[in-house]
Formats: C-alpha cells, structure tokens, sequence
C-alpha cells in the first residue's frame, strides 16, 4: 500500500480528521477509509453474486429458491449501501433520509402484490374456463 | 463515535438571513423566502452536491421500484406462463447450454466496476490525479462493455427469439414489455454514467478539483455508480433468477 492511506485509529480521529483536512484539504463530509476493507467487500460481493448464480446453475426451486435470492439479493444491497456509498459512515440525519423514505414503498409493493391476485381471479374466473 | 462527530463541519456565515435587511427588517421577495426556508440551518452536515446526488438517488429508487412493482403485479396476475428466463437467456457454449451465462458475466462486470470506482474515489481524496483518473477511466470502460453486452443481448432476443414488448413465442405477453421496460431503463442509467465518469475523469486529469480544492465530485459520481450497480442487483435477483 502507498505511504498515502491514511489508516487512523478511531481514538484519535479527531485529530486525525482534522490533519487530513490539512494535508489533503478533502472537504467535511469527505470519506476516507482504508482500502483494505474496500477490497473486502468487492470479494464479497464476487463470492455473492455467484452464489446467487448457482441458485440458478443447479435449479433450485419452490421457496428454498426464494429465499437464497433474495438473502443474496438483500446482503449485496446492504454493503454496496453501507459500504461502497459511505453510509455506514454518515450521520444519523441523513442515514433515517436514505434508509426509512424508500420504506414507504413497501406499502406500494403490498397492495399491487394484493391487486395483481384479486386481477389474476378475476380473469379465472371470467375468461378462463 | 468521535470521527463522525469530527466530520461536523463549522456552521457556515450565510449571505442574508431573515432580519438582516436594512434597519434589521424582514428580506422581502425571492431573498426573503430563501432566507426564510434555509433559516440560517444546515441540516446534513455534506457537501450540498452529495446531499442533492441522494436525493436524486432516492426518487430514482422510487422510479425502478414502481418498474419492478409493476413488473411483480403483471407476473401474478397473468393467466398465460411466464417465459422461464433461464432458459430465455441461456447462451450455447461449445454445444452446450449455459444458463443466464451472459447475465453472469454483465453482473461480475458491473462488480468489477463498481470496486474500480470505490477506489477511484479513494485515489481522489488522496489527491492522486492520474490514479483517480485512470480508476475512473477503467470504470466508464467496464460500463461501455455492459451496454454493448446488453445491446447484443437485446439483440438475440428481438431478432433470434422474436421477443417483442406486445408478445412473444414463449408465454406472456407482459415478459417483453417488462424486460424492454426495466433493463432498457437500466442500460440508460449506465450510459448517462458513462458520460457522467467520462467527463469527472477529464477533469480529474486537467487538475480542475486541485484547483477547486475539493475531490467530492469524484465521491458524488461515485455514489450515482454505485447506485446502477445496486439497482442491477435488484435487477438480477427479481427479473433474471426469481
């Protein structure tokens, strides 16, 4: 690794922060981190991600096939979020922003799930015979 | 958690807050109503240009969810088989059948890019010109590679499989104008970042954020990259495997 990474130990962040500030000028709310753990997910997200694809491969299906989907699908989701865009890092405010708003829209998801059954018999009951 | 308490910035002097007209009176007019909205408060202590990009972000994740929602409610309410997308996007190699190969590779590209991109914005706060701008480079390149995949994609389909958004020989109709829908939508995002990193890249290169002082373009494009990448895992998990 470069002499540049900066690694800082979370004790002394402050000062730290404040030094980067001076050395690099990055900006506040600029995110730093060791690259390192950066490395880590980008494994993680490979090793995901071909998991999932061997759901497929060995056609795993019924709800066993669900649920590895969309375990896989929801852990890439949260360190791409958490991790590769910094959140984990941010502050609470805008953290209960990025996080809780697109919770609404389970909501959503609900009511077409309930409306997409209510149409499917609908058209058994009237068209299909 | 004293690093992110250090992270706070000072509160900035802001131009005209709401009593600092002449005589101490009330700003009229358009300066009075920002005054009266910003109210001398910032509330996300970012750069505004970060704030903004995920603001962006989010009513972009309304977009692809109300596509996707939209997508899950056609699919259950559908009278006709759903194409089996296994066996839709399954590619020949060598005589045999793979399935959803080319889907696997775009995803591990898409991957690859974004830990390019994590980096890129890594290199930039180090102040590292030519290490940020080739990192950045590498990303758009990977991007280029997936649209081209996606077009050749489109292409077996539309032309080989007769897939079309009223119908197809497979099954439901409702599988081509989902899928045209949701991956064209998609493939837009890559390209407008594409462009997006193509141009942060030049100025990366050109030393134009040395001179602003700032690299926070870098982790703001960064974060619009990410966020395709997040949305093709969306993609991949409910259109291409459920």
């Amino acid at each position: 690794m470069d002499q540049a990474v900066v690694q800082h130990p979370p004790a002394d962040a402050t000062h730290a922060s404040s030094a980067h500030a001076a050395t690099h000028g990055s900006a506040e709310g600029g995110q730093q981190h060791p690259i390192r753990i950066y490395l880590w997910i980008w494994v993680l997200l490979f090793v995901l991600s071909a998991c999932s694809y061997m759901v497929d491969y060995f056609q795993l299906h019924g709800a066993l096939r669900w649920t590895l989907i969309l375990l896989f699908m929801l852990l890439k989701a949260g360190f791409i979020v958490s991790i590769f865009m910094h959140v984990a890092w941010e502050r609470l405010a805008l953290k209960l922003v990025i996080l809780v708003t697109p919770l609404t829209l389970l909501v959503l998801i609900g009511l077409m799930a309930i409306e997409g059954d209510y149409t499917f018999l609908t058209r058994i009951a009237s068209f299909v015979r | 958690m004293t690093e992110q308490a250090s992270i706070r910035p000072q509160p900035t002097p802001v131009l005209d807050g709401p009593m600092d007209g002449p005589l101490n009176t009330p700003l009229d007019g358009f300066r009075g109503a920002t005054a009266d909205w910003s109210a001398d408060k910032q509330a996300f202590p970012v750069p505004w240009g970060k704030a903004m990009m995920w603001i962006f972000l989010i009513s972009d994740t309304f977009i692809f969810t109300c596509f996707l929602t939209s997508y899950m409610n056609v699919r259950i309410s559908t009278t006709e088989v759903w194409p089996n997308p296994s066996e839709v996007f399954a590619l020949t190699v060598g005589g045999t059948d793979i399935p959803l190969l080319l889907i696997a590779i775009m995803t591990m590209i898409l991957i690859t890019s974004s830990g390019t991109m994590a980096m890129a914005v890594n290199f930039g706060y180090q102040r590292n010109r030519k290490r940020t701008a080739a990192l950045l480079f590498t990303t758009a390149a990977f991007g280029v590679s997936f649209v081209c995949m996606q077009a050749f994609e489109w292409t077996k389909l539309i032309v080989h499989e007769g897939v079309r958004p009223w119908g197809n020989p497979m099954g439901a109709a409702q599988f081509g104008s989902s899928f045209f829908m949701i991956t064209g939508f998609h493939g837009l995002h890559v390209t407008g970042g594409v462009i997006y990193l193509s141009v942060v890249a030049t100025r990366v290169l050109n030393g134009f954020y040395d001179r602003k002082g700032t690299y926070e373009t870098v982790e703001i494009a960064g974060l619009y990259w990410h966020f395709v990448d997040l949305v093709w895992v969306f993609i991949f998990a409910l259109f291409y495997l459920w």
